[in-house]
């Protein structure tokens, strides 16, 4: 029973590191995956997200005019100017209102984002008050979904249809006509543009030609690295307090397998003793006992990871404290991860059961012998 | 008297397993502290509010602004004593990672409003006179070395360019638990600026917050202001200064608890290992528990030795975690202070802390005692060593 109870011990403390690695890992790729590394955002100088963001429309215009940008098959550019901002919905169920961005698109902007596919129904006709939601958003907050309607800025607004982001931020957000929504919203000025590169690697070229325009106050970011920066706030406390958490817990089972460890050496002194008699070295003991003790980190560990693999079935909903928008996100496995937690586990066995095991090794024949 | 001397001698006969397993409890249990008070400074900003103070806000969402001509038309309802316009500025000082909030705030209703912010009658005046004046909080001005009359930059993001402030007053908070990491400005500065570079920003407020002679009719405060601004182009959501710090609090809700859900974790791993010594002391002891009942002891007697030597090695870690519980926060708020601008442990988390050993005590030791107070004379005499 107590190597149940010390393996148990290690156990919980493999789940806690394995979920903090796990969530690191979710969060990332659902922040990585929001981009493709062709495409540039363009945000005002300073801003550090969407949402603080203004670009004028000449500005926008200015930048629309400018060489590199992919041009599309009906021979428009593929640059979208979008608006992004947030409005507060009660959440089905709990009524506790939350914030969720809404963003002011346009025909390009699908086709701008591969990661994100209509589902269900259709998309917004431009010009209508009709609105698109991200399958995050339908589930979990009242009056978005298909048929269902919303009101803000003094006008009713129609969900039409529902697109599937997978684990991206654009999971969670709500998608319409941008010109009507900036009617709506009385926003004269978009908040961000998006585009295509024709050849990757002007990038730089073009960056340099946009941020260092006098007419224009805005930079340009390739799309992964925006949402990346996004995130980094958090991440880091996410990971700091998850690590700390993990050392702290691991302490504690460390004190467990030693106990353990002692206990079991202190009740096999006879044995010792005899094997010792026996012709065994003072390393064998020592090696047997520390492969008793990583034998105890490994059932644990083994434990502790398959129900950290239940983790994964669980979405994690929280704000982005950055960028004040809502962000959807799971635990994500992988076999780095697996590998990683296994190795700890086996490695608190090990400093658990190395002291015991030295004591196992220094105890000479005749003490031993004597204590049966 | 002898039970408790039993107990005692027998809780160290084994010096290094009493000492691991209370050295385990006393690191939980400070863990466990740490924990809970880290889940109460998300709702710091909860406490320190003012039951008289209401905050107005766009309907919409934060995101929006009111015009600034609200500010008369609220004042005037029944029961408002004053109001302000206060907006977000998000400034950076040198660097991002030098994160503190920042708010441009009309420095008469900041005066008015905020009582527990203390400042001297000179520090006041200043304010109120200079355009470019800011009030910065105490343990903010400490960790940047800031004096009064020094001259501050901060870099605009929701509001671009660079932004200089001379530091005119530093509050003290009335009670210990006032966020001191706080940064003030002149309202009208930052109105004037837009006016002159972008002219359509101007004449805005982020929030307003709106000063009530009664808490009682606070409800009907904010029922009022919303009505007298409903079909209107900015329609306005007002609530108490609580309910609108909650909303904060309820959008991370989901690491909040995280947070919890690990504080009991930690518990019930501690548990697993105070279980772990429990059951392997008493397996132990079988022959010496038979011979007890030999001499005449009852099963109480034996149930009592084994739960209060168990409960004794328990609560003595978790004394000592609780002992350590203050100086750890006391190190954190000096040397994290930017990260959290108070570490305070309050009275209910000692209080939970203590319950939470005696519970690892006892249910550490019921397996153990259950076995040891129902075995058979003879079958515990049978086992030797």
């Amino acid at each position: 029973m107590t190597t149940v109870l010390t393996a148990s011990g290690m156990a919980l403390v493999v789940m806690v590191f394995a979920a903090t690695l796990m969530l690191t890992d979710g969060l990332k790729k659902t922040l990585v995956e929001t981009g493709s590394p062709d495409n540039v955002v363009v945000i005002r100088k300073g801003a550090q997200t969407e949402v603080q963001s203004g670009v004028e429309r000449l500005q926008a215009n200015l930048v629309e005019s400018l060489p590199g940008i992919t041009i599309g098959s009906e021979g428009s550019r593929l640059l979208s100017k979008e608006l992004v901002v947030l409005i507060n919905l009660p959440k089905r169920g709990s009524n506790k209102p939350s914030n969720v961005v809404i963003r002011g698109v346009s025909s390009i902007s699908l086709a701008l984002r591969p990661q994100v596919r209509l589902v269900e129904g259709r998309m917004p006709q431009p010009g209508s008050s009709e609105i698109m939601t991200g399958s995050g958003i339908a589930r979990r907050f009242q009056g978005t979904g298909i048929g269902e309607h919303l009101r803000f800025g003094m006008r009713d607004w129609t969900v039409v249809g529902i697109f599937e982001g997978g684990t991206t931020g654009f999971n969670s957000e709500i998608w319409g006509d941008v010109d009507q929504l900036m009617q709506a919203f009385r926003r004269p000025v978009y908040s961000s543009m998006l585009f295509r590169l024709a050849d990757s690697n002007n990038f730089e070229k073009l960056k340099e030609q946009i941020e260092s325009d006098p007419r224009l106050t805005l930079e340009a970011k390739r799309e992964p690295r925006y949402y990346l920066d996004q995130s980094e706030a958090m991440s880091k406390f996410l990971n700091i307090l998850g690590m700390t958490l993990t050392i702290i817990f691991s302490l504690g089972a460390i004190i467990g397998a030693m106990i353990t460890m002692y206990a079991s050496v202190a009740n096999r002194v006879a044995e010792i003793g005899t094997l010792r008699a026996l012709g065994f070295q003072r390393s064998s003991i020592l090696a047997a006992f520390l492969s008793e003790a990583l034998i105890l980190g490994l059932i644990g560990g083994l434990a502790g990871l398959f129900c950290a693999s239940f983790l994964q079935l669980l979405t994690i909903s929280t704000m982005n404290w950055q960028s004040f928008s809502e962000l959807s996100f799971s635990f994500s496995l992988t076999i780095t991860t697996a590998l990683e937690s296994i190795a700890f586990s086996m490695v608190m066995g090990l400093a658990g059961g190395l002291i015991p095991a030295l004591r196992a090794g220094r105890i000479s024949i005749v003490d031993a012998l004597r204590e049966s | 008297m002898f039970m408790l001397k039993y107990i005692l001698r027998n809780a160290f006969r084994h010096k290094l397993r009493a000492l691991l397993t209370v050295t385990g409890v006393a690191i939980a249990i400070l863990a466990f502290g740490l924990l809970r008070t880290l889940v109460g400074l998300w709702y710091l900003g909860v406490e320190s509010s003012s039951s008289t103070r209401l905050v107005s806000r766009n309907a919409i969402s934060l995101v929006f602004s009111l015009p600034i001509s609200y500010k008369e038309r609220i004042r005037q309802i029944p029961g408002v004593t004053r109001t302000g316009a206060m907006n977000w500025f998000g400034g950076i000082y040198i660097s991002e990672k030098n994160f503190f909030p920042n708010f441009a705030i009309e420095p008469q209703a900041f005066l008015d409003l905020y009582p527990e912010f203390l400042l001297s009658p000179e520090e006041q005046k200043g304010f109120l006179l200079d355009r470019q004046g800011a009030v910065v909080g105490q343990k903010l001005a400490a960790t940047y070395g800031w004096k009064l009359g020094d001259r501050v930059i901060l870099k605009g993001t929701i509001f671009p360019g660079q932004w200089e402030f001379v530091i005119r007053g530093i509050y003290r908070g009335a009670q210990r638990s006032t966020d001191e990491t706080q940064f003030f400005f002149n309202w009208d500065y930052l109105n004037e600026t837009l006016r002159r570079t972008i002219p359509r920003r101007a004449d805005q407020a982020g929030i307003y917050i709106v000063g009530v002679s009664n808490p009682e009719k606070a409800a009907e405060v904010a029922q009022a202001i919303d009505s007298s601004f409903k079909n209107s182009l900015a329609e306005t959501m007002t609530e108490t200064e609580k309910a609108f710090q909650l909303s904060f609090v309820a959008m991370t809700q989901a690491i909040m608890i995280a947070i919890k859900i690990v504080s009991y974790v930690v518990i019930v791993i501690i548990m697993v290992v105070a279980a772990n010594t429990m059951a392997m002391t008493a397996r132990e002891r079988i022959s010496e528990y038979a011979t007890l009942k030999t001499l005449g002891f009852q099963w109480h007697h034996i149930a009592a030795a084994i739960f209060g030597e168990s409960l004794f090695i328990a609560t003595l870690g978790g004394v000592v975690g609780i002992l350590g519980t203050f100086p750890a926060a006391l190190f954190i708020e000096k040397e994290l202070s930017q990260f959290f601008p108070t570490f305070q442990v309050t009275t209910t988390t000692t209080v939970l802390q203590l319950s939470a050993a005696i519970l690892v005590g006892a249910t550490a030791s019921i397996f153990p005692t259950w076995r040891a107070a129902t075995i058979r004379i003879a079958v515990g005499l049978r086992r030797i060593g």
